[in-house]
């Protein structure tokens, strides 16, 4: 059975000339789609927002390579959160979600978050009024 | 069947008022029909948490030894009005921190501001001042750095000269390119529609006359309680009304007062706003005492009978145009597509409806309790008749 997860690599440089998601692809027969790439300014740390399908098998075999190279690796998930307290349910965010991850539930008029559907592209991030949406995935 | 405020105030004390929302007042009337629901119900509480830009705060700091008559003051970096006595200060919710690169890399992101400096003040935090005086005889005292807390300082009182908006814009874009404004980001080509009302539960557009709602009228403020203290400024109550009386733009408007110190700074929240600036989320809930079966009418309005007008903020908003697209009510806007002509357009609320259903519970829930009671106005403001209306600037200018 094929599962998905999205997940945020960091790597440091001396992998950047390593084609490290090829070797995904080829060793372990995982699928990718890149949400995201980026290095910092000063080439300390590479970031990658990954969603990789395999099985539950190559998946785990996948991330031990990550893992014994020097990867890190964190699911998207735990790196978007909203915070609760500060969130007022105003609607702003589902404005500009490109996949609605972040919509108005009406009547109620709650503002869901459906973390499956999130791709990490920090733009509800950067309208928040209120700095609800913290993420821990950007580069240090 | 009429009530007076002290009949009211009387259950209330007793412990015995019926009080619902105006939210949940239109299922009531719906099993019980609006003639019995009116003899049974007391008081409507309404509720509505969105930025409002015209909003602040005066303080008194208490003098410094020697004494010091303020001229120029910063707190927390947000400079501070001092064009007034000695000590005291006004805090204006738009204002930026000194250092702030604006809209120089546009969409600047506004990270601080009058508003926020308001929230953390009533949060207990401690605020960094620096003060400057050009010095004066029996004022010598030409500087001050410090910090204090709201407990420190003698008076803190919010004073907001514009609130509470009977209704409101619904914004859009018709232009190539994205737009970001106060009412949020706006798509190219009518991408999205934004709008900016509790619609059904908003306290205005619940006594669209002002029969009851007037100058000295108590209100749920900031978590505390306060006062509508003037017509806020662009009051506007002659405006278009559609056949229930209810106006189809801006209109109303109030000035509201009331201590900071037993406000909460959950009701009162600092405010970012990508591309245009700082502001002010405010809380209010008004309450409307059903004194009649008219009044209790007016509170019963759903979202279905409140239109809004959709206005360009491309073109239409910045050159004071005065079209609008179309009108659309706010059972439509809040289902979250709407269509101008043959074009569907995903719409997305700027205020939070569940805080203000959170607001009309929480006073629903004080004037239960007795520990909220009804005031009368002291004096009505301007209503649809008066002849009081929105001018465009009136001097010369080129």
């Amino acid at each position: 059975m094929s599962v998905s997860q999205k997940v945020v690599l960091r790597y440091p440089p001396s992998l950047t000339e390593k084609p490290v998601v090829y070797e995904l692809v080829k060793k372990y027969n995982i699928m990718f789609n890149i949400l995201k790439a980026r290095f910092s300014a000063d080439d300390k740390e590479g970031l990658l927002v990954l969603e990789l399908s395999g099985t539950n098998t190559s998946l785990k075999k996948g991330f031990d390579y990550l893992h014994k190279l020097g990867v890190k690796t964190e699911l998207l998930s735990q790196d978007i959160v909203r915070n609760e307290n500060k969130c007022v349910h105003c609607g702003v965010c589902s404005a500009v979600c490109p996949t609605n991850a972040f919509y108005v539930k009406s009547p109620e008029m709650y503002v869901t978050l459906e973390m499956a559907r999130c791709i990490g592209c920090e733009e509800c991030l950067k309208v928040c009024p209120y700095n609800a949406i913290e993420i821990s995935f950007d580069i240090k | 069947m009429s009530k007076t405020i002290e009949e009211i105030n009387e259950k209330i004390k007793q412990g015995k008022a019926v009080v619902f929302t105006a939210e949940e007042i239109i299922d009531v009337v719906k099993k019980e029909g609006i003639k019995t629901a009116a003899k049974k119900v007391d008081v409507v509480t309404t509720g509505t948490f969105g930025p409002m830009c015209s909003s602040g705060a005066f303080l008194n700091l208490g003098h410094t030894k020697p004494r010091m008559r303020i001229s120029k003051a910063w707190l927390n970096d947000v400079e501070v009005f001092c064009g007034i006595a000695a000590v005291d200060l006004y805090i204006g919710a738009t204002q930026i921190t000194q250092n702030d690169s604006a809209n120089s890399l546009h969409p600047g992101s506004f990270q601080y501001g009058g508003g926020h400096l308001i929230e953390d003040l009533v949060a207990g935090k401690r605020i960094k001042v620096k003060a400057l005086s050009y010095g004066t005889q029996e004022y010598p005292r030409k500087e001050l750095t410090g910090s204090f807390t709201i407990n420190d300082i003698n008076d803190a009182f919010l004073f907001n000269p514009r609130n509470c908006y009977q209704n409101y814009n619904v914004a859009v874009n018709t232009s190539k390119e994205k737009l970001y404004t106060y009412l949020g980001v706006l798509k190219p080509d009518m991408g999205n529609a934004n709008y900016c009302s509790a619609g059904q539960l908003s306290p205005l557009l619940n006594d669209p006359d002002f029969r009851t709602i007037g100058i000295g009228t108590r209100i749920f403020l900031g978590g505390g309680i306060g006062y509508v203290v003037w017509p806020g400024t662009q009051h506007n109550p002659g405006g278009l009304r559609n056949e229930k009386g209810v106006p189809r733009s801006g209109a109303g408007t109030l000035a509201v007062l009331g201590d900071l110190k037993q406000m909460k700074p959950q009701w009162l929240r600092g405010t970012s706003v990508l591309g245009y600036g700082v502001s002010l989320t405010v809380g209010i809930g008004i309450p409307i005492p059903i004194i009649d079966e008219d009044i209790f009418r007016q509170t019963c309005i759903t979202d279905a009978d409140i239109l809004a007008p959709i206005v360009d903020y491309a073109l239409d908003y910045p050159e004071l145009s005065g079209r609008i697209l179309a009108e659309i009510d706010y059972a439509s806007l809040k289902s979250g597509v709407i269509k101008i002509g043959r074009k569907k357009i995903p719409t997305f609320p700027i205020s939070s409806y569940v805080k203000a259903r959170e607001i009309a519970q929480s006073l629903k829930s004080w004037i239960e309790h007795g520990k909220f009671f009804l005031t009368h106005p002291s004096a009505a403001l301007p209503g649809k008749d008066s002849g009081v209306k929105f001018k465009r600037f009136g001097g010369k200018y080129r």
